[in-house]
């Protein structure tokens, strides 16, 4: 069965079915990124744009390699440099890479729905790679693929999510995509970082960090987005990090194995400490290692769809 | 789809076995260098039948591995359903092995192409050999196979359908009438 979804915008909508599938088909991919030749023909002759309108080191590096490892040619974009600081609207700018036959477009902007709005003027396959304050997919799926990988499913865990609620498209994500996948979704932070909604979506609401570690088997653990003026919602980093810091003797003190994810970047000594963000219970590195296989999952499967 | 004709029945897939089994240790005199790559799906099977034939044969096990070659696939653009993809399970290295591809059915040949570009992504091997248990002909390609269980002239309205134990309910080798539908 090919996915029923023609673009990834999100993770909220998306069936049970087609996160399986992508899944399933990046354990594939992780095969050939353990290859000698870590590279396969299936896109040869797709071209990918990767509108990159925001920093980023991971997701973008990511889905380079992930393309480049199916041997489409991707050409990559970025804000500096580009004819937007000469005043060329988005649309326009969108319109003209368009208009050099590109397969795929990879956007990432600050502001919530730009992918949406570009699957209404623009006939390649979008990809979200994160959109403002709103959702992260392939962040999401390379979430819930590493958990997948270390605890052999993802049906009835119960997965928190620590941090900034408000502000990160990691979070609404895998919110949606966890619950999908019927695992039970909590979500802990200052009340200030929580929005008010999420316990209408069926999302418990956890305020303190010890009671977050004794019920969870796993914390996704994110980073306090200072670019966002995440520091106005705290009085201090070092209030935030005694409250709600992921230390090693806070994890030994509730005496519980939890499976740590983060993210990235990591702000160490302030949501994580380097000790936990180095030590055995994390998967942080294995999560970026996975993010490739399942990017390539996600362009071969919307790429070679038949619609 | 209809069975017109029972070809090879399960002592008859037996036999080829055995006797492909003979050939493949004869001609690279030995199994010490060789290595055998089953194709998904039924080439796996096959591939799994003559490890343990050759195992018995020569006394040392050969290595055996897994090759998946969706993503080598040339009709991505032209076929109506998406291909399903799976793991490939090689777990040694191939270089400077007499490596041997083991299929069901050789028709066009394009599945055999794709296979030779996929091997060459884990390796340089010394020899790469075709064994099939059964050649259907209608090539579109210049692909002949090493070791050829049994030849089937067939019409382009026929397809060979071969049935394993491991898993299909029997051992057969059968030849059914297609009809071409819209799709």
């Amino acid at each position: 069965m090919p996915l029923s979804i023609n673009h990834l915008l999100g993770m909220q909508g998306v069936p049970r079915e087609d996160i399986q599938l992508i899944l399933d088909t990046a354990t594939t991919f992780k095969e050939v990124l353990e290859r000698p030749i870590k590279k396969v023909p299936t896109l040869q002759g797709k071209t990918v744009v990767n509108l990159f309108y925001e920093s980023s080191t991971r997701t973008r590096i990511s889905f380079e390699l992930a393309e480049k490892r199916l041997s489409a040619d991707s050409i990559n974009f970025s804000v500096s440099g580009s004819s937007v600081s000469k005043g060329e609207t988005f649309k326009d700018t969108v319109k003209n890479i368009e208009a050099m036959k590109v397969d795929f477009v990879v956007v990432r902007h600050a502001s919530a729905g730009v992918p949406q709005y570009l699957t209404r003027i623009s006939n390649s396959i979008i990809i979200n790679a994160g959109d403002g304050t709103h959702e992260h997919p392939t962040q999401a799926l390379l979430d819930m693929y590493s958990i997948r990988e270390k605890l052999g499913r993802l049906e009835g865990l119960k997965v928190c999510i620590v941090g900034d609620i408000s502000h990160s498209r990691v979070a609404l994500s895998n919110i949606y995509g966890l619950k999908t996948m019927g695992a039970d979704v909590s979500v802990c932070g200052p009340a200030t970082m929580i929005p008010r909604y999420v316990e209408q979506i069926g999302v418990k609401v956890i305020h303190n960090i010890d009671e977050a570690i004794q019920e969870n088997d796993v914390l996704n653990v994110l980073r306090i987005q200072l670019e966002r003026k995440a520091r106005e919602y705290f009085p201090s980093l070092r209030e935030y990090n005694t409250y709600y810091g992921l230390t090693t003797e806070r994890i030994e003190k509730n005496g519980k194995n939890v499976l740590i994810l983060h993210p990235g970047p990591i702000n160490r000594g302030v949501e994580i400490s380097s000790e936990v963000a180095d030590g055995p219970a994390q998967i942080i590195l294995e999560q970026v290692t996975n993010g490739v296989a399942v990017r390539m999952a996600v362009l071969y499967l919307l790429g070679t769809k038949h619609s | 789809m209809e069975i017109k004709a029972k070809l090879v029945d399960e002592l008859g897939i037996n036999r080829i076995i055995t006797r492909m089994a003979h050939e493949i240790i004869e001609r690279n005199k030995g199994s010490k260098n060789i290595v055998l790559l089953g194709m998904r799906t039924r080439g796996e099977f096959l591939a799994q039948r003559l490890h343990a034939k050759i195992t018995e044969i020569e006394g040392v096990a050969t290595q055996i591995g897994i090759l998946d070659v969706t993503l080598y696939r040339d009709d991505f653009r032209t076929r109506l359903k998406q291909p399903q993809v799976s793991v490939s399970n090689i777990t040694f290295d191939i270089t400077d092995k007499d490596v041997i591809i083991i299929d069901d059915v050789l028709y066009t040949g394009r599945t055999v192409r794709s296979a030779l570009c996929a091997i060459m992504d884990f390796g340089r091997p010394s020899t790469v050999q075709l064994c099939v248990l059964v050649d259907r002909g209608h090539r579109e390609l210049p692909i002949r196979a090493d070791y050829v269980g049994k030849n089937i002239p067939t019409s382009i309205n026929e397809e060979v359908k071969v049935k394993l134990k491991e898993i299909d309910d029997e051992d057969a080798i059968n030849l059914v009438e297609i009809k071409f539908s819209q799709e």
